[in-house]
């Protein structure tokens, strides 16, 4: 081997490093220019009127204050029916279904939840929650559609989370006479509540991004005031981005960045919360 | 009931009641048989060891008498296991109250992820004990008894898995003693464990033999020759079901084995 020349096999490993780091960066660039964008547009509509006051003429004035609450409230009325029954049935598939075809069935549904298009979800809540059940167009069902939605991820996501809590806690319990309620309650759950909250925050993030399920349930176009009941109709930021955006003539720019940052800075806290709920617990886990 | 000693053609007595007894206990996993026809009487308060080499079915045997293997789906027992003369596969049996009598300790140490403490009192709590003055009395005294309470006195509020291995076996021990069980089953203890922390617990054991009875599973012939009063050794025959070979007290399994397999086995002709 001549010293200071290029094998071939080393060239080859040059050249594959290269593509790999330029697709690296072309995938990454998006995203990049997507936050640079909004934020380098939009920060000059962000003033506190802009966030603390309702809309007017159309939302060319005024603030989205209706807007951001709206998608608080549609946030905390997906997780509240999404956590708890995804949480149960994650237990129910890991801990105590049997491998039948009712099982199997189930385990389908969930994984195929996943893909249903979303304003197939919004048809579905107007005919379930606004019709039949006679919500009609408002928060609660909203709300239950979105639910309906984030239930793939929480139970996904539950699932995983109780399956990585290791076999000998559980046998360890159980060789002390605790019961199988006992176990999942004070051993298995504790340990899998880091990846569970993680995935609920996630799925939180996901919803108040939705505009199409919510565009037939109950997201009105302007409001003066905040919602007073869950049977009110709402603002929301997606539903909102897409109205100033689309459909007012003459609407200032800067605007429509202003509420897609809002959007964005909502979306991405969470994601961010989501992360460090998942590295703290991971920290105490090894450093215990 | 007592065991009669004459049967195991040797000159050391065993002079205890029975506390376990199998009878013709075949174990399956689906359509595989792990164990076949086992018969014996685990003594009280002595400590049985079961030897054998690997994929016997000593793991699998030791789990019948808690009912672990019901946490495996196929997994089936036919025979009768008895725990003070009851049938503990009778539909009648509350497992959960089975396993508080019957307590188990795992190869590799499984402290909670959770303080000391909590470690141990987890058992009685489950089981309905909440006063703060008991379960403090409770845990000292299993941790006394587990030979571990001076090293970990000051540090009860730190967590079970900051300690050593060592200290984590014994931690598991108190966690089993601390539901105040009549049996315990330890599979390999040791087999994590460095020579000095392995002496702790032989010593742990022999000191425990006095009020409990010990069954423990081992894969090393030593350890078996000095902490158990009993040994059952099991082989595994042509389709890997486990048989018992020879059953008698330590001593005269080790200095005269009746079988040629024991004494093969024992003097390190194979396994």
């Amino acid at each position: 081997m001549r010293a200071g020349a290029v094998s071939k096999r080393q060239l080859s490993q040059r050249t594959a490093f290269t593509f790999l780091i330029v697709a690296t960066i072309i995938a990454a660039l998006p995203v990049l220019a997507i936050v640079i964008q909004i934020i380098v547009s939009g920060v000059d509509a962000i003033s506190l009127e802009f966030l603390t006051e309702a809309p007017s003429q159309a939302g060319k004035a005024g603030g989205i204050l209706p807007a951001i609450v709206g998608t608080f409230y549609l946030m905390l009325g997906t997780i509240i029916v999404a956590l708890p029954l995804g949480v149960m049935a994650a237990i129910y598939l890991t801990e105590y279904a049997r491998d039948n075809w009712f099982t199997r069935v189930v385990n389908l549904a969930i994984v195929n939840l996943a893909g249903v298009p979303s304003i197939v979800y919004g048809l579905f809540g107007l005919g379930i929650f606004v019709l039949m059940f006679n919500f009609g167009m408002s928060l609660l069902s909203a709300s239950l559609t979105l639910a309906c939605q984030a239930l793939a991820m929480t139970v996904t996501t539950s699932r995983e989370a109780i399956l990585a809590v290791p076999r000998q806690y559980s046998e360890g319990s159980l060789a002390v006479g605790a019961t199988k309620w006992q176990t999942i309650r004070h051993l298995v759950l504790p340990q899998a509540s880091p990846g569970i909250i993680t995935g609920a925050v996630l799925a939180m993030s996901r919803a108040a991004g939705e505009t199409a399920p919510i565009l037939v349930v109950g997201a009105a176009f302007l409001l003066p005031g905040l919602p007073q009941s869950p049977l009110d109709q709402f603002m929301a930021l997606p539903y909102h981005l897409y109205t100033v955006a689309a459909h007012v003539p003459g609407m200032p720019k800067s605007t429509m960045w202003g509420v897609a940052l809002v959007l964005l800075v909502v979306v991405l806290s969470f994601n961010v919360l989501a992360t460090v709920i998942r590295l703290r617990a991971r920290q105490r886990r090894y450093s215990s | 009931m007592k065991i009669n000693s004459e049967l195991f053609n040797n000159n050391v007595a065993i002079d205890k009641s029975v506390k376990l007894s199998t009878e013709k206990v075949n174990l399956y996993y689906g359509n595989f048989q792990a164990l076949r026809n086992i018969t014996l009487d685990i003594p009280q308060c002595a400590i049985t060891a079961i030897i054998g080499p690997s994929g016997c079915g000593k793991s699998s045997f030791l789990r019948v008498f808690n009912r672990m293997n019901d946490l495996i789906t196929g997994a089936r027992v036919e025979g009768q296991v008895e725990l003070d003369g009851i049938n503990i596969y009778d539909r009648s049996i509350d497992v959960v109250e089975l396993r508080k009598r019957v307590g188990m300790v795992f190869q590799k140490p499984n402290p909670f992820p959770m303080t000391v403490f909590e470690n141990v009192a987890f058992g009685p709590k489950r089981h309905g004990i909440s006063n703060t003055i008991e379960l403090k009395e409770l845990v000292e005294r299993s941790l006394r008894q587990a030979a571990l309470w001076d090293e970990v006195k000051d540090k009860l509020e730190q967590s079970g898995l900051a300690l050593s291995g060592g200290q984590q076996q014994r931690l598991c021990i108190a966690r089993v003693l601390a539901v105040e069980p009549e049996v315990i089953l330890m599979d390999e203890p040791c087999s994590a464990l460095d020579p000095v922390a392995t002496l702790k617990i032989e010593e742990l054991m022999r000191s425990l033999a006095e009020s409990y009875t010990i069954i423990i599973v081992t894969h090393n012939m030593q350890q078996a020759a000095r902490v158990s009063d009993m040994a059952a050794f099991l082989m595994m025959e042509e389709d890997r079901a486990g048989v018992l070979v020879e059953y008698g007290p330590t001593a005269a399994v080790f200095t005269n084995p009746k079988d040629k397999r024991t004494e093969d086995y024992i003097t390190g002709r194979f396994g």
